[in-house]
This record gives structure tokens, C-alpha cells and sequence, in this order.
């Protein structure tokens, strides 16, 4: 499996990764490689098997519907690069 | 020098008897880790005022004590994988990313060990979000092994291998997606057991591929390990994948009777790429088993081949869609310069990741995208219920598995940074029993000609740590391997 530079650029922007020309290279031709390395799983037939998303049995985990309380403002935004103690601050979104 | 070459069980009982004080312990371990550090990097952050601090409380909370009331790590001072939350010290991940975030809570197993009276002294080094094979993708530089500082101590949890070898850690907790508390433990001739997915709540470790990251103790001897296992063990409310299972008593399952027990070597571990001293010392160890009364049988585990391939699709699409909330919004990090949003993200997240990660992001990324998700990550979700089978036939006649850990002992700085591919495969014998859940313990069995430790690994049944203690603790003994390096 050989990707195309564009490929590589259209997987990162996907990704929310800015890359330079020479970084694209790069991944061009290690994601390539890792991508036919794990072709060999082709060779296998699973025609009828179920994929097993979790190995351990047990669904529905349900707990008792209380409220209780929650994190607080403090710890919430304490690691936040821009906030003004309740709001996360990002760059405007929307034009006018 | 002389505490902390003492076991975590052993400084326990001495505790409980008040024959040392917890500033005492705490000190001596502080000044082993400053007298270290620059050799090692086993750690990225050390909290030494404020461990000091809480060692002495705890001196005198000692002293109003009777002695059945002291908790069994009251005192002890811990080390913690960097990508665990411990309320108030830096959690770091090893990445630029998160270089200056402050956990805000605890991870349950923190609260569990700190209810025990356990005091956390530092966070220990690893690849970057726990993704890689040598602790070479730490944002913070490598960890050397401290049986030579030319080669790697392996990883994701190389930092707390290399302390735990070096005695600059009593023990410490690590983490495991597809080997990375085993073959650090190998490479650095310790103890280390990845339990079973569900054992332990994941509740406040950085998720790298939810389905296959389990918490695990990396220790100097078996006793010690299950002695921690038992603490940080049990269904969690804040993780619903945490089994919903009684903890037995793993101390006490050391003592377990194993003469008739019967164990599987698959003969697909035993081939290719095995460096042939670690097949050799890892046999040894077979026939040391056997002299202890076990039946040892060729098994197979046909889709072996398969493994390593598998999980490179799942685990970094798990990852990608994990990391994705790191956007500098909520996490410490954002980019100085930026046009608008996607901008913003785009160059938050080249400048904050390294190249490991953002390779592993976008495998994920694509594997998943529309047109791709049947031929990859469902197709690789089918082979591993083919390597659960595997597995499940086996246990129909045997107990537990015999494999070795890794195919080499530790491995040059540098020598496979260029080749991922050549760096997944370190973790070839290692990943299955992730993609199948299981539990797995490395311990050393052995040393190769350049006097580097080779491991072996038992794997077990689901939820059955306790035969792999009682076996792992009855060959420690026979093996009577000294594994303090030094360096």
C-alpha cells in the first residue's frame, strides 16, 4: 500500500496535524510501510467470524441515577491554556 | 545503600513493627534517586520537599499507632509511570503536550496505594503517551538500563524498570497496551505483571488504546507484585470496563501447590527472530519448572504470525480518536500563532506531539476513515477473535503458557529509532495476550553472555493471576537470581 503525498496531507489535516514538505516525505513513506506490513491480515479468511471489540463479558454497567457533585470550576480549568474560570476561551468560530 | 535494597514486603513488616519511620525510608530512597538521576533519567519529575514533608506526618501519625492498626504501605515511598494521575504533581505523558499540566484528581489506584499510607515521591519516565518500545520517544529524553548505559531499558515503562532495577524506586505502577510493562521488566531483570483486562480500574490513566491498556506493579520480586496487585485491584464505579469480580488473596495464592500443574510452549514462540541466548535461558527455566512438578507440553497458537500486524491497526486507532482531545483547548498546551481554529488545533498538536505519536494518530486516522474501516479495523477485530480462540483451545488442557518476553536482551540507544516497523516487533511475543485480555508476568530467568538479564513470561486464564504467582514465585526461588545490577 503506497500512499500519495496528497493522501498523506489529506490523513493529516483529518488528523488536526500541520505538516512541513519534508515531515510529509517522511510519513509518506513510513505509513506506507507500516500500511503493507499489516496487509498480511488479508491472507486470513474470517468469512464468518465476529470481530471481538471487548474481551471481557460484560455489558450494560449501569449505576443508580443520584446527583451528586460534580468537578469543580477550579480543577476543571486549571490546566486551561486561555480561561476566564468558567469558560475554555477559543478563537471566534463564527464570522459576523 | 541500605533500606532501599530491602523488598517492599520486607520494609512493610519492618514498618509495622516500628522499627524504621517513614522520613527515614523516604530520605534514604530521595538521596539514591539524586545520586542517580543523571546516569538513569528514570524520572521526569522527583517531588522531594514535598514527599519529605508528608514522610514526616507521617513519622509522627506512626507514633499514635498501635501496631495492628498500621496500614500494610504505610510510610512506603512509590514511583508512578508518568502517565497516572497524582493529584497535584505534574503528569506529563513524557510529551511536550502536557509537559506543564498538574493532574486535578487522583487515578483510582493512587487512592487506593495512598489509603494504604503509600507516599508518592516522583513520576517516572516513558515513550511518549506510552507509545513505543525503549523509553527513546520521551519528550524528556531517554532512560538508560542501569545494566548498561549504552543500551535502552525498554519500554512504554522504561523509567520505572530502570528505577525498580537500580533501587532508585522501592516499586512502582506501570501500564501495558501491547507489552509495555513486560518487556521493560525483561530488559531490566525485574518483576512485572500485566493483569487481566478489567483486573484493575483504568480510572485516571491517560487512555492510549482503551480496549488493550491495563495498569500493572513493577517490582523486584513476585511477593512484592502481588502484594501491590492485591491493593490496587477490584471493580471501580468510574470504569465500566473494571470486572465485577472478588479479589482473592494473591500472598496467599504464592503458597499454592504447583507440582501437577501443566503447562503450554507454543511452539510459535520459539522460532524466528529469537536471539538464541534467550532461548536457551529461557529452556533452562522450562527445565527448572519441570524439576518443580510441571508437565510441560508443545501447544500451538496457530495465529501468533498475526499479532503484531493486528494490533498495529487497533491500538493506533484507538489512539487517534484517545488523543483527539488534545486540541489546546483543556490541556496546557496551545500553539502561540495561529489564523483560526483548525489552525490553531493543526499547530497545537504538530508543535505538542512527537513523530512517534503523530505517525501512530495517523495510521489510526486513515484505518478508520469512510471507504477503509471494513479492510483494516474490522478485519483486524476478526483476527483477534481468531487469537482469543487460540488461546481459549489451549486452556481447555493446559494451565498457563510459557514464552519468553522478548526475542533479544536490551537493545543499543539508537539502534532501531529509524525503522518503526523494526521496533514493533520487539513487542512480537508479548501483544497477543493484550489483543486476548489475559494475564501476563515477566520475571528474569537468566542472564545472555554480555551479562544482560533475559526474561521469561507465563501467561495465564482469564483472571487467574494467582496460578502465574504461585509458579513465577516457586521458580524465583530455584533461580535465585541476583538481578541488583551494578552500575
Amino acid at each position: 500500500m503506497k500512499l500519495s503525498k496528497e493522501q498523506v496531507k489529506h490523513i493529516a489535516l483529518l488528523s488536526r496535524l500541520s505538516l512541513t514538505e519534508d515531515k510529509v516525505e517522511m510519513f509518506q513513506e513510513q505509513l506506507s510501510d507500516i500500511l503493507t506490513f499489516v496487509e498480511k491480515l488479508s491472507e486470513l479468511d474470517t468469512k464468518g467470524i465476529d470481530p471481538k471489540f471487548q474481551i471481557i463479558p460484560q455489558e450494560n454497567v449501569l449505576r443508580k441515577d443520584i446527583s451528586g457533585m460534580s468537578f469543580p470550576y477550579e480543577k476543571t480549568f486549571m490546566n486551561a491554556p486561555e480561561t476566564n474560570g468558567k469558560h475554555f476561551i477559543v478563537p471566534k468560530v463564527v464570522k459576523k | 545503600m541500605e533500606l532501599i535494597t530491602k523488598s517492599l514486603k520486607e520494609l512493610s513488616s519492618l514498618m509495622s513493627k516500628k522499627e524504621i519511620r517513614p522520613s527515614e525510608i523516604t530520605e534514604e530512597l530521595l538521596s539514591r534517586i539524586e545520586n542517580t538521576k543523571d546516569k538513569l533519567n528514570a524520572y521526569i519529575t522527583v517531588e522531594k520537599e514535598k514527599s519529605i514533608e508528608a514522610a514526616k506526618l507521617k513519622d509522627k501519625e506512626l507514633e499514635k499507632l498501635s501496631e495492628t492498626e498500621i496500614p500494610d504501605l504505610f510510610g512506603i515511598p512509590l514511583s508512578i509511570k508518568d502517565n497516572i494521575l497524582v493529584e497535584g504533581q505534574k503528569m506529563t505523558c513524557a510529551s511536550k503536550m502536557l509537559k506543564d499540566f498538574v493532574a486535578p484528581y487522583d487515578a483510582t489506584v493512587i487512592k487506593k496505594l495512598r489509603e494504604k499510607g503509600a507516599i508518592f515521591v516522583g513520576k517516572n519516565n516513558l515513550d511518549e503517551f506510552a507509545m513505543g518500545s525503549s523509553t527513546e520517544t520521551s519528550f524528556f529524553g531517554v532512560t538508560k538500563n542501569p545494566w548498561d548505559l549504552e543500551r535502552v531499558p525498554g519500554g512504554s515503562s522504561g523509567g520505572s524498570a530502570a528505577a525498580v532495577a537500580a533501587r532508585s524506586a522501592i516499586a512502582s505502577l506501570g501500564s501495558d497496551t501491547g507489552g509495555s510493562i513486560r518487556q521493560p521488566c525483561s530488559l531490566c531483570g525485574v518483576v512485572g505483571m500485566k493483569p487481566t483486562y478489567g483486573r484493575i480500574s483504568r480510572y485516571g490513566l491517560t487512555a492510549f488504546a482503551s480496549s488493550l491498556d491495563q495498569i500493572g506493579p513493577i517490582t523486584k520480586n513476585i511477593e512484592d507484585n502481588a502484594f501491590l496487585l492485591n491493593v490496587i485491584s477490584g471493580l471501580d464505579s468510574k470504569d465500566a470496563t473494571s470486572a465485577k469480580l472478588p479479589i482473592p488473596n494473591y500472598l496467599e495464592a504464592l503458597n499454592n501447590d504447583i507440582r501437577g500443574l501443566k503447562a503450554g510452549l507454543p511452539k510459535e514462540y520459539f522460532v524466528e527472530g529469537i536471539d538464541s541466548e534467550v532461548k536457551e535461558e529461557v529452556m533452562e527455566a522450562v527445565k527448572t519448572l519441570e524439576s518443580l512438578g510441571v508437565e510441560i507440553e508443545e501447544i500451538s497458537l496457530p495465529h501468533t504470525s498475526y499479532a503484531v500486524e493486528t494490533y498495529y491497526i487497533i491500538a493506533p486507532a484507538e489512539a487517534s480518536s484517545n488523543l483527539g482531545r488534545f486540541d489546546g483547548v483543556r490541556y496546557t498546551y496551545r500553539a502561540k500563532e495561529y489564523q483560526d481554529l483548525i489552525d490553531m488545533y493543526c499547530k497545537t498538536r504538530a508543535e505538542g506531539f512527537g513523530n512517534e505519536v503523530k505517525r501512530r494518530i495517523m495510521i489510526g486516522t486513515y484505518t478508520l476513515s469512510a471507504g477503509y474501516y471494513d479492510a483494516y479495523y474490522l478485519k483486524a477485530q476478526k483476527v483477534r477473535t481468531l487469537i482469543y480462540q487460540d488461546f481459549q483451545k489451549a486452556f481447555e488442557k493446559i494451565d498457563f503458557i510459557v514464552t519468553p518476553v522478548a526475542p533479544t536482551t536490551a537493545f543499543k540507544i539508537g539502534e532501531k529509532t529509524d525503522d518503526p516497523i523494526k521496533m514493533y516487533l520487539s513487542d512480537i511475543f508479548t501483544i497477543a495476550l493484550n489483543l486476548a485480555g489475559l494475564p501476563g508476568l515477566s520475571m528474569p530467568c537468566g542472564f545472555d553472555s554480555k551479562g544482560l538479564p533475559v526474561g521469561i513470561q507465563l501467561i495465564g486464564k482469564a483472571f487467574d493471576e494467582e496460578t502465574l504467582y504461585a509458579v513465577g514465585y516457586k521458580l524465583e526461588k530455584e533461580l535465585n537470581i541476583n538481578n541488583f545490577p551494578k552500575f
